[in-house]
C-alpha cells in the first residue's frame, strides 16, 4: 500500500501531461503549436530538475545540452546536400549522418548525455553560486563554438528543413518518457542519497556519500534527458538557430522550475505548463480573445509585461513555487 | 607601444566593469543577494539622460541619478520578502524582476536603440607619443578611483557602514546586537544607485546606444566577475569585475584575427579555469566549502 502510495508521484504528473496532450488535438491548428511547445517546454524543465531539485545547485548550462541535442538531431535528419549548402565545411560524417526520426531522438540524448558528463567531470567539484557561474559559462562557450565553428554545424545560420516529426504523440510519449525517467531516478538509491546530501551535505559526507559522484551521474542524466528534449524541439520548430537555445530559454526554464517548485517533479511539470499556459493565453489576447461576454483585446507588448510581473509576483509571495516543492501523492 | 595601448585601454572597460560589480556587491555582502536587475539601474539611468538629451547638463545628470535612486530604493522595497527564501529562489526572482523592467522598457521606448548626446565630447583623444587616449577613459580612471575611495571610506569610517560591515560578516549577530537590517540594506542599495548612475553616465558616452536590454548585457559579464572574483569581500567583488574587463579588453587584442569570434569562449574557459582553481574567488580569502543550506 505504502509502495502504492510512493508511486502515485508519478501518476500525476502523467496524468497532467496527457491531458494536456489530448485536450490540445481538439483546438485549433495554430493553438496547437502552443500545447506541442508547452510539452516539450516541459521536457527540458524536467530534465533540468533531475539536477537541480536532487542537488540544490543552481543551473544555467543545461540549455547547452538542449542545444547540442537539437543540432544533433537536426543535422542527422537534413538531406546531405541541404547540409552542404549551408555549411560546406561540415565534418563529413556529420555531412553523410541521415537518420530515421527516432534515432535522430536517441542521438540527441547520447549527445546531451556524454557532453554533460565531459563537462560534469570538472564542474562537479563546484558547489554553490560558483558551481552556477561554471555552467553559465558552459552555456556561452557551447553558444559562441555553435555559432562560430562551421565544421558541426550551420554556425549563425538557420538550421532549417528539418522534418516536422513531433506531433502530439510524440510531444506527450516523448515528455511522459521524460517523466518516467525522472521519477525513476528520484526514487532510486542514488536520487535519495543526492537530494539527502543536498539537505546536509556535511551529515552526507559523514554518512559515507561521495557527493561529487552522485552530482555527476545525476548531471549526466539530466544531460541526456536535455538533449533529448532538445531532439523533439527542433523537431517541432523544423528550424533551428544558436540564438533560440540560449540565454532567453536558460532563464526561462529555470524560472518555470522555480516557480512550480524546484524540489518536486509535480512541481517540474506544473511550473513549465503554467508559465507557457499564461504565455499562450497572453499571445491568443493580444489578437482578441473570446471570453462569451465580448472579445478582449489586450495591447502589443504588454504580454511579456504581464508575464514578467506574474513570474516576479508568483515567486515573491510563494518563495517555496506553486506547489510548494511538494509531490502530488495520495498520502 | 601598442602593449600600452592594449593596457590604457584594457584598464577603462575593467573600470566600468569593476563600477558594476560592485554595486552588486555591495548589496550582496548585507542581503545574500545576487541582483540580476542591478543591469536595470543602468538602463534605466540611460533612458533618464536619453530624454533629458536636449537640456542642460546639470538636469541630465540630475535625472539620471534620481530615476537610479529612485528605482533601487524600489527594488530594495520589492525583494523585502526575498530575505528569508533561498537562494535559488532569489537569484530567479531578480531575474524575472529584470525581465519584468526590460518589458516595460521594451514598451515604453520600443525596441530600436537611440542616442545619448550626453559629455560625447568626452570621446575625442589625446596623444601622449603614440598613445591615443580618450578624454572619457581619464575620466573613468578618475571617477572610478574616486568612488571606490569614497565608498571604502564609507565603509570603514561611519556607523552605517560599521553596521554594514557586521551585517555583511554576520547578519544574525549584527541584529542581535542591535543592527537594524532594514536600514542597512536599503542604504547599501542606496549606495549601490550612486555608483550605478555615475557607472551609467560614464558607460553612455562610450556605448551611447541605449535599448531596452543595455544594461542586462553588462551585468552579465559583472556578475560573472563578481563570482570569479569573490563574492565574500566587497573588494574581492569588485575587483574582480576589474579583472574580467579588463581581460577581455586583453584577450581581444591579444586573439589572432581569425580567433577573434571565439573571444567568448576563451574567456569562460579562463573563467571556469580560475573557478576550480580557486572557488572561493579569485581574490576571496576562503575556499568555498559545501554549502549548508
Amino acid at each position: 500500500m505504502r509502495r502504492l502510495a510512493e508511486l502515485s508521484g508519478l501518476v500525476a504528473p502523467v496524468l497532467l501531461l496527457a491531458l494536456v496532450g489530448v485536450v490540445g488535438t481538439f483546438t485549433s491548428r495554430s493553438v496547437q503549436f502552443q500545447f506541442r511547445f508547452a510539452l516539450v517546454m516541459a521536457a527540458i524543465v524536467i530534465a533540468l530538475y533531475v539536477f537541480v531539485g536532487s542537488s540544490g545547485v543552481v543551473s544555467f548550462g543545461h540549455v547547452s545540452f538542449v542545444a547540442v541535442g537539437g543540432f544533433a538531431a537536426g543535422l542527422t535528419t537534413v538531406p546531405e546536400a541541404l547540409k552542404l549548402s549551408l555549411s560546406p565545411d561540415l565534418f563529413p560524417v556529420i555531412a553523410s549522418a541521415e537518420v530515421g526520426n527516432a534515432a535522430s531522438l536517441a542521438i540527441a540524448a547520447a549527445v546531451g548525455g556524454v557532453f554533460a558528463l565531459i563537462v560534469g567531470v570538472p564542474l562537479m567539484r563546484l558547489s554553490g553560486l560558483s558551481a552556477g557561474i561554471a555552467t553559465f559559462a558552459v552555456l556561452v562557450i557551447t553558444n559562441n563554438v555553435l555559432r562560430n565553428w562551421e565544421a558541426i554545424g550551420p554556425g549563425a545560420r538557420t538550421l532549417s528543413l528539418v522534418p516536422e516529426t513531433t506531433s502530439f504523440l510524440q510531444a506527450t510519449v516523448g515528455v511522459i518518457a521524460v517523466a518516467a525517467l525522472a521519477f525513476l531516478y528520484q526514487r532510486s538509491r542514488w536520487g535519495r542519497v543526492l537530494r539527502a546530501s543536498s539537505d546536509d551535505p556535511a551529515a552526507a559526507q559523514g554518512a559515507g556519500v561521495d557527493i561529487y559522484r552522485q552530482r555527476l551521474l545525476a548531471f549526466a542524466l539530466s544531460g541526456a534527458l536535455a538533449g533529448f528534449a532538445g531532439g523533439l524541439l527542433v523537431h517541432l520548430l523544423g528550424s533551428i538557430t544558436t540564438q533560440q537555445v540560449y540565454l532567453d530559454l536558460a532563464f526561462l526554464t529555470l524560472a518555470m522550475l522555480v516557480i512550480g517548485g524546484f524540489r518536486s517533479l509535480w512541481g517540474a511539470v506544473v511550473g513549465a505548463l503554467l508559465v507557457s499556459g499564461i504565455n499562450s493565453l497572453l499571445l491568443t489576447a493580444e489578437r482578441g480573445l473570446d471570453l462569451g461576454i465580448g472579445e478582449v483585446t489586450v495591447p502589443t507588448g504588454t504580454r511579456l509585461v504581464t508575464l514578467g510581473a506574474v513570474m516576479a509576483l508568483i515567486l515573491l509571495f510563494r518563495p517555496t513555487g506553486v506547489t510548494g516543492g511538494r509531490e502530488l501523492t495520495l498520502r | 607601444m601598442t602593449v600600452l595601448q592594449t593596457l590604457v585601454d584594457a584598464v577603462a572597460l575593467g573600470l566600468l566593469y569593476a563600477l558594476v560589480a560592485m554595486g552588486i556587491g555591495l548589496v550582496f555582502g548585507v542581503m545574500r543577494l545576487v541582483n540580476f536587475a542591478h543591469g536595470e539601474l543602468l538602463t534605466a539611468g540611460a533612458y533618464a539622460l536619453l530624454l533629458t538629451n536636449d537640456m542642460p547638463l546639470a538636469v541630465g545628470l540630475a535625472a539620471c541619478f534620481g530615476a537610479v535612486v529612485a528605482l533601487a530604493l524600489a527594488m530594495e522595497v520589492v525583494y523585502r520578502p526575498l530575505r528569508t527564501t533561498t537562494p535559488t529562489t532569489m537569484l530567479v526572482t531578480t531575474f524575472a524582476v529584470s525581465f519584468l523592467l526590460q518589458a516595460v522598457a521594451l514598451l515604453a521606448f520600443g525596441a530600436r536603440g537611440r542616442n545619448v548626446g550626453v559629455l560625447s565630447e568626452l570621446n575625442r583623444a589625446v596623444s601622449i607619443g603614440d598613445l591615443r587616449v580618450r578624454w572619457v577613459t581619464l575620466v573613468s580612471i578618475g571617477v572610478g578611483a574616486l568612488l571606490l575611495t569614497a565608498t571604502a571610506l564609507v565603509l570603514a569610517r561611519t556607523d552605517v557602514g560599521l553596521q554594514m560591515r557586521a551585517a555583511a560578516m554576520d547578519a544574525t549577530t549584527a541584529q542581535l546586537l542591535g543592527v537594524r537590517a532594514s536600514t542597512v540594506i536599503r542604504f547599501a542599495f542606496l549606495l549601490a544607485a550612486v555608483v550605478a548612475a555615475a557607472a551609467t553616465v560614464l558607460l553612455t558616452v562610450q556605448r551611447p546606444l541605449v535599448t531596452p536590454s543595455y544594461g542586462f548585457q553588462l551585468v552579465i559579464p559583472a556578475l560573472v566577475g563578481v563570482v570569479v572574483g569573490g563574492l565574500d569581500r566587497l573588494v574581492s567583488a569588485t575587483l574582480g569585475g576589474f579583472a574580467i574587463g579588463f581581460a577581455t579588453a586583453v584577450l581581444g587584442d591579444v586573439l589572432p584575427a581569425d580567433g577573434r569570434v571565439f573571444l567568448d569562449t576563451a574567456l569562460f574557459l579562463l573563467v571556469i579555469l580560475v573557478l576550480l582553481v580557486r572557488p572561493g574567488g579569485l581574490f576571496g580569502r576562503t575556499r568555498a566549502a559545501w554549502e549548508r543550506v
